[in-house]
């Protein structure tokens, strides 16, 4: 599992990253801006289709079809991104995949690479391992370049700057840019067309210099061979044509059966994503164009725990997933959390569901608990993936994983029903749960249980009990008055 | 086995409750949405000049005849003098003047000095405000239109499709594509959308009416 990424290292459970999240009210205030613009804008612009269910039906069926034919979808895929002069390469997990990378950069002879903004390469941790190879990986996204100065971690799939407010990128801009090139001009102010002025001076050498571009993938179109990539900023269209070489790391899921289908995944994705009619640039591109764009072009298919997820037939419908970012907007925990207490590069909803099954349940055994089963997810959702039915199944295979005949939850459920069938063993335990609560809590609450107890505690917090039990209370305040 | 093998076995694997017998058309998918978002009626190249702007990007509608002083207005508002000019855009549509017209071949850092381009389209798009480009004649290749600061897009009224399904359908996934939606943006900040990233910061979109000779022609 080790070589699969995904999850951080060394994260706390969600429970734990949650709490300290939820102190940090300037996090809180710059989540709630952010999801509540966002929100609005999807909503009207999704209301302009007066067909949106239908689209989602759609988009929903030719996932489904993709998914249960995959392999072939993938033959085809290759075939023809080999007859269009790509190269198509396979990666069984994480470690693979950088190595390959790695490996086509250095036949380059480049020490520096620009990026697009990609999921599958954050997944992979594939700037880490690059630069364990002596290459430096510029990220060209504006939020990608915010992580990447502020040696920070993505909080969101789509803006992984999120977390932070306009003052916040001035200040980081102001004090990094220099280090990694072109500065920031001086009295750089907060307004976020001068940050987004600043950003663009500052890739601009980087982009013209560029022999090596890496990128992601939102579609590839099997029956055509065609790649797609969907973004804003005119970082993407830079790295897809003015280098020599380009490096797509996609995940397997990414094919669509033909070019139509891209009918249905294009006017859904920008709508759900940034709230948009369409987004400003999609490019898509087939093998190599004479004259047109890199000479060499490189495709690297990406499994990493996505087969494992394929084999669970209530789980495999996250496959769907086209990282719009919709539910992460919309989920009532994600607002107040952010995205760095899930200890994934995918966050929110999607993340709850996808992360344990790209890396074992029992590497982020806390996510499928990351939820109020609210059912906002799944009603954003544009490919209809039902977030809240994969979450009670894998809280339900947590629950399996740990299962063990003679567990302290069990044994505790044994003891409760015998208590509870006895007036005079309730009045006890309720005696004995009030000293010992108060003795465990801290401001009010119990968090973590010491012991064998920890299995109640590692998913929710408690109450502390209080003084006296009701029972009690009636007892002395009540008995005997009408 | 390699890697290849490897992914390909545990994919099929993975589908063992897939019937052997099951095709890929096997699996229904029900396309009920509709093939066009425009109302019985509507003019797309009236919704298209609106949707265009509202990325903020500027347009003018001209006949025939006027697109060479349109197009000489738009790059005097601009400022623009020197610009690149993709081989096989029609010289009758360029304007005179002292404007310097740069063609190919042009090296990057020869685009990334010149102060815009003129380009032709393949397809508009009615209801997504979108022109699409695909290197052909009149448009050259990717980065000619994306270097410089300044794009000016000529489109015909008669390839502005109504919505997106019949825009893919006219087009050719074989060639590279770039469809644009207003100039460079992003929502990175705040997730408010701001424009002026990489792409060029200015779009400006020439539509070309039908003369009165196309329309009784087609009609």
């Amino acid at each position: 599992m080790s070589d699969r990424g995904v999850v951080w290292l060394g994260s706390p459970s969600f429970p734990e990253a949650a709490r300290t999240a939820l102190a940090d009210q300037q996090l809180r205030t710059n989540l709630r801006r952010a999801t509540t613009t966002i929100r609005d804008k999807r909503l009207a612009v999704a209301a302009e289709l007066d067909d949106w269910e239908e689209l989602r039906t759609a988009a929903e069926a030719i996932k489904r079809r993709t998914a249960r034919h995959l392999d072939r979808y993938l033959l085809q895929l290759e075939e023809a991104v080999t007859a269009a002069g790509g190269s198509v390469h396979w990666a069984g997990d994480a470690a693979e995949a950088n190595r390959i990378v790695a490996a086509l950069i250095q036949a380059t002879g480049e020490r520096e690479v620009v990026k697009i903004k990609s999921m599958a390469t954050q997944e992979i941790g594939l700037n880490e391992a690059l630069a364990l190879e002596g290459i430096t990986a510029y990220e060209t996204d504006l939020a990608e370049l915010i992580v990447q100065l502020g040696e920070d971690r993505p909080s969101h799939i789509l803006v992984p700057a999120i977390h932070k407010n306009r003052t916040e990128i001035r200040d980081l801009f102001a004090a990094e840019m220099a280090h990694w090139g072109e500065p920031a001009p001086e009295g750089l102010s907060d307004d976020p067309r001068e940050l987004a002025e600043a950003a663009r001076r500052h890739l601009r050498k980087k982009f013209l210099a560029a022999k090596v571009a890496v990128s992601g993938a939102n579609f590839a179109v099997a029956d055509t061979g065609t790649v797609t990539v969907v973004e804003s900023e005119g970082n993407g269209r830079m790295c897809l044509s003015l280098p020599e070489t380009l490096i797509t790391v996609m995940g397997i899921e990414k094919v669509v059966p033909t070019w139509s289908d891209l009918e249905v995944f294009l006017q859904l994705l920008p709508r759900s994503s940034t709230g948009e009619r369409m987004n400003p640039y999609t490019s898509t591109w087939t093998g190599v164009t004479e004259g047109d764009g890199p000479s060499q072009f490189h495709l690297v298919l990406l499994d990493n725990g996505r087969t494992d997820t394929l084999a669970d037939t209530v789980g495999r419908q996250v496959l769907a997933c086209i990282r719009c970012s919709a539910c992460l907007n919309v989920c009532p925990v994600f607002e107040r959390t952010g995205g760095h207490a899930y200890g994934s590069v995918y966050p929110g909803p999607i993340g709850a569901v996808l992360t344990p099954q790209l890396v074992g349940v029992e590497q982020a055994a806390s996510l499928p608990f990351a939820s109020t089963l609210c059912g906002a997810c799944y009603d954003a959702c544009p490919v209809k993936i039902n977030i809240p039915e994969v979450l009670a199944h894998l809280r339900a295979e947590v629950v399996e994983a740990k299962r063990h005949p003679l567990s302290p939850e069990a044994l505790a459920m044994k003891a409760a029903a015998t208590v509870l069938d006895s007036p005079r063993l309730l009045s006890a335990a309720q005696k004995a749960a009030s000293l010992g609560g108060r003795v465990l809590a801290r401001e009010g609450r119990i968090g973590r249980l010491p012991g064998p107890l920890h299995g109640w505690s590692d998913t929710r917090d408690s109450p502390a009990p209080p003084a006296e039990s009701f029972r009690t209370w009636w007892r002395k305040n009540r008995e005997g008055t009408p | 086995m390699s890697s290849r093998e490897t992914i390909l076995a545990r994919i099929r694997g993975a589908l063992a409750d897939v019937p052997a017998e099951e095709g890929p058309e096997h699996v229904a998918v029900e396309r009920a949405y509709r093939r066009s978002h425009l109302e019985p009626g509507q003019d797309p190249v009236e919704l298209f000049a609106e949707r265009v702007a509202d990325y903020r990007a500027t347009v003018h509608r001209a006949a025939p005849e006027d697109v060479p002083a349109v197009i000489a207005r738009a790059l005097t508002e601009r400022g623009v003098g020197r610009l690149a000019l993709p081989s096989g855009f029609p010289t009758e549509l360029l304007p005179g003047g002292s404007r310097q017209w740069q063609s190919e071949p042009l090296t990057v850092p020869e685009l990334e000095a010149l102060d815009g381009s003129v380009t032709l389209a393949a397809v508009g798009i009615a209801v997504t405000g979108t022109i699409v480009l695909d290197a052909g004649p009149g448009q050259g290749r990717r980065a000619l239109s994306l270097v410089p600061d300044y794009h000016l897009c000529v489109i015909r009224a008669e390839q502005i499709a109504d919505d997106l399904p019949d825009a893919l359908a006219r087009l050719d996934p074989a060639r590279p594509l770039t469809f644009i939606s207003g100039p460079s943006a992003t929502s990175d900040i705040e997730l408010d959308r701001v424009e002026g990233v990489h792409g060029p910061r200015t779009l400006d979109v020439v539509i070309v009416e039908q003369s009165v000779e196309q329309s009784v022609e087609q009609s």
